[in-house]
C-alpha cells in the first residue's frame, strides 16, 4: 500500500529526456562570429546532381581564406521554387532573410514586388561600371534589368540545345558535323532519321522535345527562332497572342501529329536524355547542362547544335542568378558584395561550369586555361556559350509562376489536341492580361 | 461494432468456416497478384545497384552488367541522409514524448473528473479529428513564422503536441479501469499524479503502444507540413530530403541514383517492419478499433 | 484489507476534491492549448483570410468579400481540380475497399506462407508516399518502365502514362490503390477473425454455399469494418498531394491537380494567401460534410442493429 506514496522516478527521467529532445529541436545551429567578423548566410538551390555541396564548400573556403573577416554559412535550400518561396515569405513575415541567394533570373519582378532584393548599381559602378558588366554575356544580363537598375548577376545559367546522334546522321546521309539550321531542315532531317519496323511501330524517333514541367521554356526556342519573343522588357506585358507565336506552337504540335517524327502527347523532360542515349531518339532538345551526363552514357558520337524556329537558331536563357537581399545590415552588404563578386569571378565561373555543366556568366571564363583544357577534351562544351548570340530573354513578368503556367497550359492543351494554337494562346493572353493588369509597370 | 481481437492468436484461420473458396487456380492468381504488389520495391532495389554509366532500357532493366554500390556512395555525397535520419528521429520521438504526456493528462481528466464545461471542451478537442492539419497549412505556416520558428525541428513538431485521437483513446482506456482501484489509491493518500502513474497508466500500456506506433508511422512519413516549414538540412526530415534529392531535374532522371536514395530512405523502415511485423500490424488494428 | 468507516472515506474524498477543483482544467490545458493554436484558431483564420485579397499584386490585404471564391469557381482550372478530386475519391475508395475485402477473404484460409502474402500486400502502407511515388514515377516511364514492359508483354503499345491527360489521373489512382489496399486488408482480416463460428456452421448445415454464406452472413457482419476503412480511404483521398508533387506537378494541363495540391501551389508558388485560404475553406467544408454525414449514418445504423 505504501507504494502509492513513492514518487515516480521514471517519470522524472522521461520528462528530462523529453525536455532534452525539445531543447535540441528548438536550436538552430548558429555560427558564433568573432567580434569583428561578419557571417553571411547564403541560400543556394540545387538542380543538378553531383557533389554540389562539396564544390560550394570549396569555393567558400577559398573565399574565407581571401577574406579572413567574413564567414559564409551556406544553406542548401531545396529547388528554385522552394528557395524563392522561403525567402519571400520570410520577408513578408518580418523575419531575417539570408544575405545572398541564388534564384532564377526570372524571379526578378516577383522579388522586386516583395521588396526582397537590393539593386547592385552602386557596387557595380565602384567596380568599374560598364567595364565590369561588359564581360558578362548580354543574353544573361537581360533578365537583370528593371526600373533602370541592375539587380543580379549571372551565376548558373543554361540554354536549351539540340543534341544529335552523329552516327545516325551519317547513316541517314546527313552531315554529322552540322545540326539543322532552321525548323524546316530539322523536320526534314527528323523524317530521314525516324525508323519504323515491319508492323509499323516506330523504333527510332527523329526528334523528341518534352513539354511537361515548364513547357514554356522549350517552346520559347520555337518562338525566338521565329524572330520574335513572348515577352519584351516590360514586366507587365506579355505577347502570347500573335500570329508568329501561334505558328511556332503549330510547328511544335505538327511534329507529332503531322510530321510524325515525335511521339504524341506530353513527353517528360526527365526521360529525354535516356531516350537519346538508348538510341530511341536521334535528336533531343535539352539543357546545355545535360552534356556531361549524356557523354558519360552515350556509346556513340554526340553532336551539339542549336534549337531552331522558322527563321533559324533561337533559344531562351535559363538558370539562376545571384542576388543580394534587402534589409541586411550595412557591414553585411559590403561583405555580401565581395562574396557576389567572388562567385561571379572569371575563374570561379569557369570552374563551376566545368564541374556542373552550366554556362559561365563571363566571357573571359572561356579564355581561362582550365576551360581551354576542358574544351580540348570535350569540344561539345564550346557550343552552348557560342550560341548565346542567338539567345533571347526568358519569359519573366510579375506573378511569374502564374504567367508561366498560363503559357505552359496553352502549350500542353495544343499538344494534347484539346485546343488550336490560336484559341489556346488567346486564352493564355486573357489570363495573363488579367493577372498583369494589377501591376503598374 | 464489437469485434474483438485476441493478440497472439490473430492469424489462425477459423476452423468452422464455410467451404474453402480457394482452389489451386485461385492460389495461383493470388500469388501473381502478390508478386505484382511486391515488384515495385524489388525493382527499386535492383536498379539502385545498376551501374550509373549504363543507360536503362527494355533490354537492360535490372541489375545491369555489373551491380555496384557507386550509386549509394554518390547519394550520400549529394545529400546528407544521415542528418535527415537524425532529424526525422528527433521529430518523431519529440512529438511522441510530448503527446504521451498531454494525452495521458487530458484523458485522465476527461475520464475521471467532473468539471464544468467538460463536454464542450471535449467536443472542441475532438474537432481536431474533423479538420485535418493539411487543410490548415496556410495559417499554421503563418503562426510558425510569427513565432520565429521557421526551419527548426520544433516547427515540424509543434502542431501535433496535442492529439485529439490520443486523448480520446486514453479517455476510453481509462474509463475501463475499475473505480475501486482509484479509490484505494486515494485512501492511501496518493495524489492525482501518483494515481495516474500507478493505477491508470500500467493497464493502458497496450493502448499507448498502439498510439505510439500510429503516431510514429504518421509523422515519419509526413511530407507536406515539413516541406512547408523546413528549409535546410538543419530541420529537413527524410521525406522532404528525398523530394529535394529527386528534384535534381535539370539534366534528366538518373534512376540508379534516385532509387539508391529511395532505398536509403525506406530500407531501414522495411527492415524494422520485417522484424516487428506482428506488433506493427496489431497496433494498426488496435488504434483503429474504437 | 481493513475497511474504513464510510464517513472517513467521504471526508477523504471531499478533502481531495476540494483542493483540486482547478486540477482537471490544468490537466487538459496543454492539449487544449495546442489544439486551439493549431486547429481551432486556424480554422477560423482561414475563413477570415479567404475574404481578403492578398497576393503578389495586393501585398497588403484588401477586403474582397466572396471574390476569391467567385474567382475560383470561374476558373476552369479550379473546376478541373474539383472534378479530378471527385473522380479520384469515387474511383479509388470503392476499388481499394473492395479489393481489400476480396484479398482478406482469400487470405483467410490455411495457406502456406500466409505471412509472406500479408507482407507483400501490406508493406506499401508503411512506406512514405514520396518514396512510393518516386518508384512509381520510374515505373511509368515510357519504354522501359515496368508498367509499360508489362503492358507491352500483352502486345499493347507502351503508353506515356504521366504525359497523357487521359491516363495521368488513372496512373495516380493505381498508385493510390496499390498503396492502401493492404492496409485495409489487414482490418478485414481482423474482422473476419472475429466472426462468430456457429452461424457459419449452422449455415453450412442448412446447405448454404460458400458464396451465399459470404454474401448474406460475412459481408453484413463486416459492415462496421467497411464503414471504418471507407472513412479512412475518403479522407486519405482528399489529402492526396505527395504523389502529385513528385510525379506530375498537377499536369499535364491540370489533369492531375487535386484540392490539397492546388492549395499548396496557390500559396507557395503563386503566393496568393487569400485564394489559398478560400481553397482551404472549401476543403474543410467538404471534409466536414463527409464526416458529419458519415457519423449520422453510422449512428443511425447502430441504433437499428
Amino acid at each position: 500500500m505504501s507504494s502509492f506514496i513513492r514518487l515516480p522516478k521514471s517519470l522524472v527521467v522521461v520528462l528530462a529526456l523529453a525536455i532534452l529532445v525539445l531543447g535540441l529541436a528548438a536550436c538552430a545551429p548558429a555560427a558564433t562570429p568573432t567580434p569583428s567578423a561578419v557571417t553571411l548566410t547564403f541560400y543556394y538551390p540545387v538542380a543538378v546532381p553531383g557533389p554540389i555541396t562539396q564544390i560550394i564548400d570549396g569555393y567558400i573556403a577559398k573565399f574565407q581564406q581571401q577574406n579572413p573577416n567574413i564567414k559564409v554559412n551556406a544553406v542548401l535550400s531545396g529547388g528554385y521554387p522552394d528557395t524563392l518561396t522561403k525567402i519571400q515569405t520570410t520577408i513578408k513575415g518580418g523575419g531575417t532573410p539570408p544575405d545572398v541567394a541564388v534564384m532564377l533570373s526570372t524571379d526578378l519582378y516577383s522579388l522586386v514586388d516583395s521588396n526582397a532584393i537590393q539593386p547592385l548599381d552602386d557596387y557595380i559602378k565602384a567596380a568599374g561600371g560598364d567595364s565590369f558588366t561588359s564581360d558578362f554575356y548580354p543574353a544573361f544580363l537581360a533578365n537583370s534589368n528593371y526600373q533602370g537598375h541592375i539587380w543580379s548577376l549571372p551565376f548558373q545559367r543554361s540554354t536549351p540545345v539540340l543534341y544529335y546522334n552523329k552516327d545516325m546522321f551519317q547513316a541517314a546521309g546527313l552531315d554529322p558535323n552540322k545540326g539543322p539550321a532552321n525548323f524546316q531542315e530539322m523536320v526534314a532531317d527528323a523524317k530521314k532519321l525516324t525508323k519504323t519496323d515491319a508492323s509499323g511501330n516506330t523504333t527510332t524517333w527523329g526528334l523528341e522535345i518534352s513539354s511537361d514541367g515548364i513547357p514554356y521554356w522549350l517552346f520559347q526556342s520555337f518562338v525566338i527562332g521565329g524572330g520574335t519573343n513572348v515577352v519584351g522588357t516590360a514586366a507587365n506585358k506579355v505577347t502570347f497572342d500573335t500570329p508568329q507565336v501561334a505558328q511556332a506552337l503549330q510547328d511544335f504540335a505538327d511534329l507529332s501529329t503531322q510530321d510524325k517524327v515525335m511521339p504524341t502527347g506530353i513527353l517528360q523532360w526527365a526521360n529525354m536524355p535516356n531516350d537519346f542515349v538508348n538510341g530511341k531518339a536521334a535528336m533531343i532538345w535539352h539543357s546545355s547542362g545535360s552534356l556531361t551526363n549524356i557523354l558519360k552514357q552515350a556509346k556513340f558520337n554526340v553532336g551539339v547544335s542549336y534549337t531552331v524556329g522558322e527563321k533559324g537558331y533561337g533559344a531562351p536563357t535559363g538558370g539562376g542568378n545571384i542576388y543580394m537581399l534587402k534589409g541586411i545590415p550595412a557591414d553585411h552588404q559590403a561583405a555580401a558584395w565581395k562574396f557576389i563578386q567572388f562567385m561571379t569571378s572569371t575563374d570561379i565561373q569557369a570552374d563551376w561550369s566545368i564541374n556542373t555543366g552550366y554556362i559561365p556568366g563571363r566571357k573571359s571564363s572561356m579564355d581561362t586555361q582550365a576551360m581551354k583544357d576542358y574544351i580540348a577534351k570535350v569540344p561539345q562544351a564550346a557550343v552552348a556559350p557560342a550560341g548565346l548570340q542567338y539567345a533571347g530573354a526568358e519569359l519573366a513578368a510579375h506573378d511569374n509562376a502564374q504567367i508561366q503556367k498560363a503559357l505552359g497550359d496553352a502549350v500542353q492543351a495544343v499538344l494534347t489536341g484539346k485546343s488550336t494554337p490560336a484559341d489556346a494562346l488567346k486564352t493564355a493572353q486573357q489570363q495573363a492580361d488579367q493577372i498583369l493588369s494589377a501591376f503598374k509597370d | 461494432m464489437n469485434e474483438t481481437i485476441k493478440p497472439g492468436r490473430s492469424w489462425r484461420p477459423s476452423r468452422f468456416k464455410p467451404q474453402s473458396i480457394l482452389n489451386t487456380l485461385g492460389l495461383l492468381v493470388l500469388a501473381i497478384i502478390a508478386i505484382g504488389w511486391a515488384i515495385p520495391m524489388l525493382w527499386a532495389f535492383a536498379v539502385s545497384v545498376h551501374p550509373p554509366d549504363e543507360p536503362l532500357s527494355a533490354a537492360n532493366l535490372w541489375f545491369g552488367s555489373h551491380p555496384t554500390l557507386a550509386n549509394y556512395a554518390q547519394a550520400f555525397e549529394i545529400a546528407p541522409f544521415v542528418q535527415y535520419y537524425i532529424n526525422t528521429m528527433i521529430i518523431v520521438v519529440g512529438i511522441l514524448s510530448v503527446q504521451l504526456v498531454t494525452i495521458s493528462l487530458a484523458g485522465y481528466a476527461f475520464a475521471r473528473f467532473n468539471f464544468r464545461g467538460q463536454n464542450l471542451l471535449f467536443f472542441l478537442i475532438l474537432l481536431q479529428l474533423m479538420v485535418p492539419s493539411s487543410a490548415l497549412i496556410v495559417p499554421n505556416y503563418s503562426t510558425i513564422r510569427q513565432l520565429h520558428l521557421f526551419d527548426t525541428l520544433l516547427a515540424v513538431m509543434l502542431p501535433f503536441f496535442g492529439s485529439a485521437f490520443g486523448t480520446f483513446l486514453m479517455r476510453q482506456t481509462f474509463k475501463t479501469i475499475p473505480r475501486d482501484l482509484d479509490d484505494a489509491a486515494k485512501m492511501d493518500g496518493a495524489n492525482w499524479l501518483q494515481t495516474l502513474w500507478n493505477v491508470y497508466l500500467p493497464p493502458a500500456r497496450p493502448a499507448m503502444i498502439a498510439f505510439a506506433l500510429s503516431s510514429i508511422s504518421f509523422h515519419w512519413n509526413d511530407f507536406l507540413w515539413p516541406l512547408v516549414v523546413t528549409n535546410s538540412q538543419n530541420s529537413r526530415p527524410l521525406t522532404v530530403g528525398l523530394a529535394v534529392f529527386t528534384q535534381l531535374g535539370e539534366i534528366g532522371a538518373q534512376w540508379p541514383l534516385v532509387t539508391a536514395g529511395t532505398v536509403i530512405v525506406v530500407g531501414p523502415l522495411l527492415l524494422l517492419f520485417l522484424i516487428f511485423q506482428r506488433q506493427f500490424i496489431e497496433s494498426f488494428l488496435h488504434s483503429g478499433l474504437k | 484489507m481493513t475497511l474504513r468507516p464510510r464517513a472517513s472515506i467521504a471526508r477523504t474524498e471531499r478533502r481531495f476534491r476540494f483542493g483540486t477543483a482547478a486540477l482537471p482544467y490544468l490537466l487538459i490545458f496543454p492539449t487544449l492549448l495546442f489544439v486551439t493554436v493549431f486547429t481551432l484558431w486556424p480554422s477560423l483564420r482561414v475563413v477570415y483570410d479567404s475574404l481578403f485579397l492578398q497576393n503578389q499584386a495586393a501585398q497588403t490585404p484588401q477586403f474582397a468579400g466572396a471574390q476569391n471564391y467567385t474567382a475560383l469557381f470561374d476558373d476552369p482550372a479550379f473546376r478541373q481540380v474539383i472534378v479530378n478530386t471527385f473522380v479520384y475519391v469515387v474511383v479509388t475508395v470503392p476499388l481499394s475497399v473492395l479489393l481489400a475485402l476480396v484479398l482478406a477473404l482469400l487470405l483467410n484460409q490455411k495457406i502456406r506462407a500466409l505471412g509472406l502474402y500479408r507482407l507483400a500486400f501490406f508493406y506499401p502502407a508503411i512506406l512514405p508516399m514520396v518514396s512510393a511515388a518516386t518508384i512509381w514515377l520510374f515505373m511509368y516511364t515510357p519504354g522501359y518502365g515496368l508498367i509499360n514492359v508489362f503492358v507491352e508483354f500483352f502486345h499493347m503499345p507502351s503508353q506515356n502514362w504521366l504525359g497523357d491527360p487521359n491516363l495521368a489521373l488513372i496512373a495516380l489512382m493505381i498508385l493510390g490503390i496499390w498503396k492502401q489496399t493492404g492496409y485495409f486488408m489487414i482490418f478485414y482480416l481482423a474482422g473476419l477473425q472475429g466472426l462468430p463460428h456457429d452461424i457459419f456452421e449452422a449455415a453450412s448445415l442448412d446447405g448454404a454455399s460458400t458464396v451465399q454464406a459470404t454474401r448474406h452472413l460475412t459481408l453484413p457482419l463486416l459492415m462496421g469494418t467497411t464503414l471504418f476503412v471507407t472513412t479512412i480511404a475518403v479522407v486519405n483521398a482528399f489529402e492526396t498531394v505527395d504523389q502529385i508533387y513528385i510525379m506530375t506537378g498537377g499536369g499535364p494541363n491540370n489533369a492531375t491537380a487535386m484540392l490539397l495540391f492546388d492549395l499548396w501551389q496557390t500559396l507557395f508558388s503563386f503566393l496568393d494567401v487569400g485564394k489559398a485560404s478560400a481553397i482551404s475553406v472549401i476543403l474543410i467544408v467538404v471534409l466536414l460534410v463527409f464526416t458529419v454525414t458519415n457519423f449520422i449514418y453510422t449512428e443511425r445504423r447502430a441504433t437499428y442493429e
